[in-house]
């Protein structure tokens, strides 16, 4: 086990080298950051000066290491529009993402195994097919269209619940207020959670179907019937367990994914979170701002990927995790 | 009363709105204690005849009709809950590949355990005991450490002999074994053939052994079921069809064994091979590939006759047979 952990963990490093040389080469090669410091009335002398003293002016791998050491403190450069470190504007705006992500985890999870298990179980009946097409509509429709036609269907028309914003939310601790303590703060995150979860539901009730219906054809499932075990006892611990292993590993790259979804929805909602915040760091051409974001995401992809691993590691019998480590 | 009454099954195949009959109207009786074999090609039906008996056929084949009489009551007719209550407890089944039969993400203990909780009133701990002597019973080395590992830690022997502890769990009245050991190294298949042989023996338990092995079938059984394109075509005790089968299908079976030809001589293999369910020739199936084909053969299914023995289903028998009885007769 802590063989195959070190070695996650080396895998999860060298990613994350990857993440940071190309967010570093983007930060090189976007806008002038001298512009963006001292605007165009300033001499091209005091210009060149200030490269040097600014080290822009060293080779590329020592400035890259230089960036490198600083990211390891923390330190991933200032943000132009803020004034402040890019990490604290990122930090401050990272819960309400966060939030937003496990919102749509919650009703992920919620809903798509006992829907995928439903309509494996029974493939004719009229609710499986009902569940069916409405996941292909799910599917395809893009997330902001679906975010747009909410907002107009359940804010403008029937005015149940509200179109912007985080609403009413209570301090946690350091930088994390949470929506989950009021009942404005869950009207706020109903709507964007189910937006978020608008393609990732539907693909996740496909792929629990499609794995389990072949799980129930196999010569266990067979065996256990023959046995004489009883019905609910084959779906939910013989194929269930099975049908799961598979779902697990894809699980956690989609929720990585969903954390980049979040840039259309929060955009959508006016959700005060990191992608509203990535976008208008674009429009700005806020660079550090927006290779800042680039590392995060990254970081928290791979976490919860490495995680989402070691689960699987422990929950699948067939993996030895010693072995797989020596 | 015999233990299995099967009368005239039929099993069918459906396929976009089209059906082709896989098992065509098959009887049979199996006594009490009674170790039955059922021989015959690939597709021949021996294994859907298994199943049906159980109920347990998968989509699309289905029962189309027929009875199988279960100590008088017939199964078919059951309720899901009594037919569960069969399965497994009255009536196990042993499944061909070891290797997929095992769930691999439960413990054996826990698909043990499952299984005697399903039909009995037991604590955890009891079961866990009576699961613990079975597999001692079968000769697994340290059954109780054996419970808590999962299928992929055991070999394939060792899989197949807690299958067949896990069919002895409840002290069944009848096994079907369904190839038994065609999945298994050639070098443990007499092993674990002997121990299933023993099992039966010692616990008084009806055994219908699926199988195209006609070595293992006069070594375990007593009586003998020759299948072909979906119908009994001879029945009889075992030591009559091995010595004299009369049918030519059964005759070209045993005429093909190995041990009937010189070593370096080619194999005596019966030509052509099996119809498919969808191109079944007309009159007897077998004509086709028949030596002794007749007209007769190829437009009218024959009648099952007795003779010498054994039942049999052919056209040349009974001719023989009134041969036979006219010569009495004058």
């Amino acid at each position: 086990m802590f063989a195959y952990l070190v070695k996650r963990v080396f895998q999860a490093i060298a990613v994350m080298l990857v993440i940071s040389l190309i967010g570093f080469a983007i930060q090189g090669n976007l806008g002038d950051p001298l512009r963006e410091l001292v605007g165009q009335s300033v001499s091209e002398e005091v210009r060149q000066e200030l490269r040097d003293d600014l080290g822009l002016n060293d080779p590329f791998l020592v400035q890259y290491w230089r960036f490198l050491g600083n990211a390891l403190q923390g330190d991933l450069g200032t943000s132009y529009f803020f004034k402040e470190p890019a990490v604290d504007v990122i930090l401050k705006k990272l819960p309400a993402t966060l939030e937003l992500v496990f919102g749509a985890t919650l009703i992920i999870v919620g809903l798509s195994v006992p829907l995928g298990v439903y309509t494996a179980i029974k493939p004719n009946s009229w609710i499986s097919r009902a569940i069916m097409a409405i996941s292909i509509i799910g599917i395809s429709i893009p997330v902001f269209l679906t975010a747009i036609l909410m907002i107009y269907l359940f804010s403008v028309e029937l005015g149940w619940a509200p179109s912007f914003g985080r609403g009413e939310t209570v301090h946690v601790i350091g930088y994390w207020d949470t929506n989950f303590l009021t009942v404005d703060g869950w009207a706020h995150i109903i709507m964007p959670s189910i937006a978020l979860s608008s393609i990732m539901l539907p693909m996740f009730i496909r792929l629990i179907r499609a794995e389990m219906m072949e799980v129930l054809q196999s010569e266990y499932v067979r065996f256990a019937k023959a046995k004489g075990i009883a019905p609910w006892r084959i779906y939910f611990v013989h194929a269930l367990k099975n049908t799961l292993l598979p779902v697990i590993t894809v699980g956690g790259v989609q929720i990585g994914t969903m954390v980049a979804y979040t840039i259309l929805t929060e955009t959508v909602f006016s959700w005060p979170g990191m992608g509203s915040m990535f976008l208008e760091a674009v429009n700005r051409v806020d660079t550090p701002l927006i290779v800042a974001y680039l590392i995060v995401v990254g970081f928290i992809f791979v976490v919860t990927n490495t995680i989402v691993d070691l689960i699987y590691g422990l929950v699948n019998p067939t993996v030895k995790l010693a072995r797989l480590g020596a | 009363m015999s233990l299995l009454s099967v009368r005239d099954l039929t099993v069918k195949f459906s396929n976009r709105g089209q059906s082709v009959t896989a098992l065509n109207g098959i009887s049979f009786d199996i006594a009490r204690g009674e170790r039955v074999g059922v021989v015959g090609e690939s597709g021949a039906g021996k294994s859907i005849t298994g199943f049906a008996m159980m109920n347990l056929l998968s989509r699309p084949g289905y029962i189309d009709g027929g009875q199988v009489l279960f100590e008088g009551k017939d199964v078919l007719k059951m309720s899901a809950r009594e037919q569960r209550s069969l399965r497994g407890n009255r009536m196990a089944m042993i499944f061909q590949d070891p290797m997929v039969t095992l769930n691999p993400v439960l413990t054996i203990g826990q698909q043990m355990v499952e299984t005697l909780r399903a039909h009995r009133k037991l604590s955890h701990e009891e079961a866990r005991q009576i699961a613990t002597v079975k597999l001692k019973e079968v000769y697994i080395p340290s059954p109780e450490a054996r419970l808590d590992q999962y299928p992929h830690e055991l070999s394939g022997g060792m899989r197949q002999r807690i299958v067949i502890a896990m069919a002895l769990l409840l002290d069944p009245q009848l096994i079907i074994a369904d190839e038994p050991t065609t999945a298994l190294d050639v070098t443990i298949q007499a092993d674990i053939m002997e121990l299933l042989l023993e099992m039966c023996r010692s616990n008084m338990v009806g055994l219908m052994l699926i199988t195209h092995d006609l070595g293992v079938v006069s070594q375990v059984t007593e009586r003998t079921l020759v299948m072909y394109a979906g119908r009994i075509i001879e029945a009889g005790k075992t030591r009559s069809i091995i010595n004299d089968p009369q049918h030519p299908y059964t005759q070209g079976l045993i005429n093909a064994l190995p041990q009937q030809t010189p070593p370096g001589s080619r194999l005596k293999q019966i030509p052509g091979s099996m119809p498919s369910l969808n191109a079944m020739p007309s009159g007897c199936p077998f004509h086709p590939r028949c030596p002794l084909a007749n007209d007769l053969c190829r437009t009218t299914m024959p009648k099952v006759v007795q003779y010498a023995d054994v039942e049999v289903a052919c056209h040349e028998v009974q001719r023989l047979q009134s041969d036979l009885t006219s010569e009495a007769a004058q």
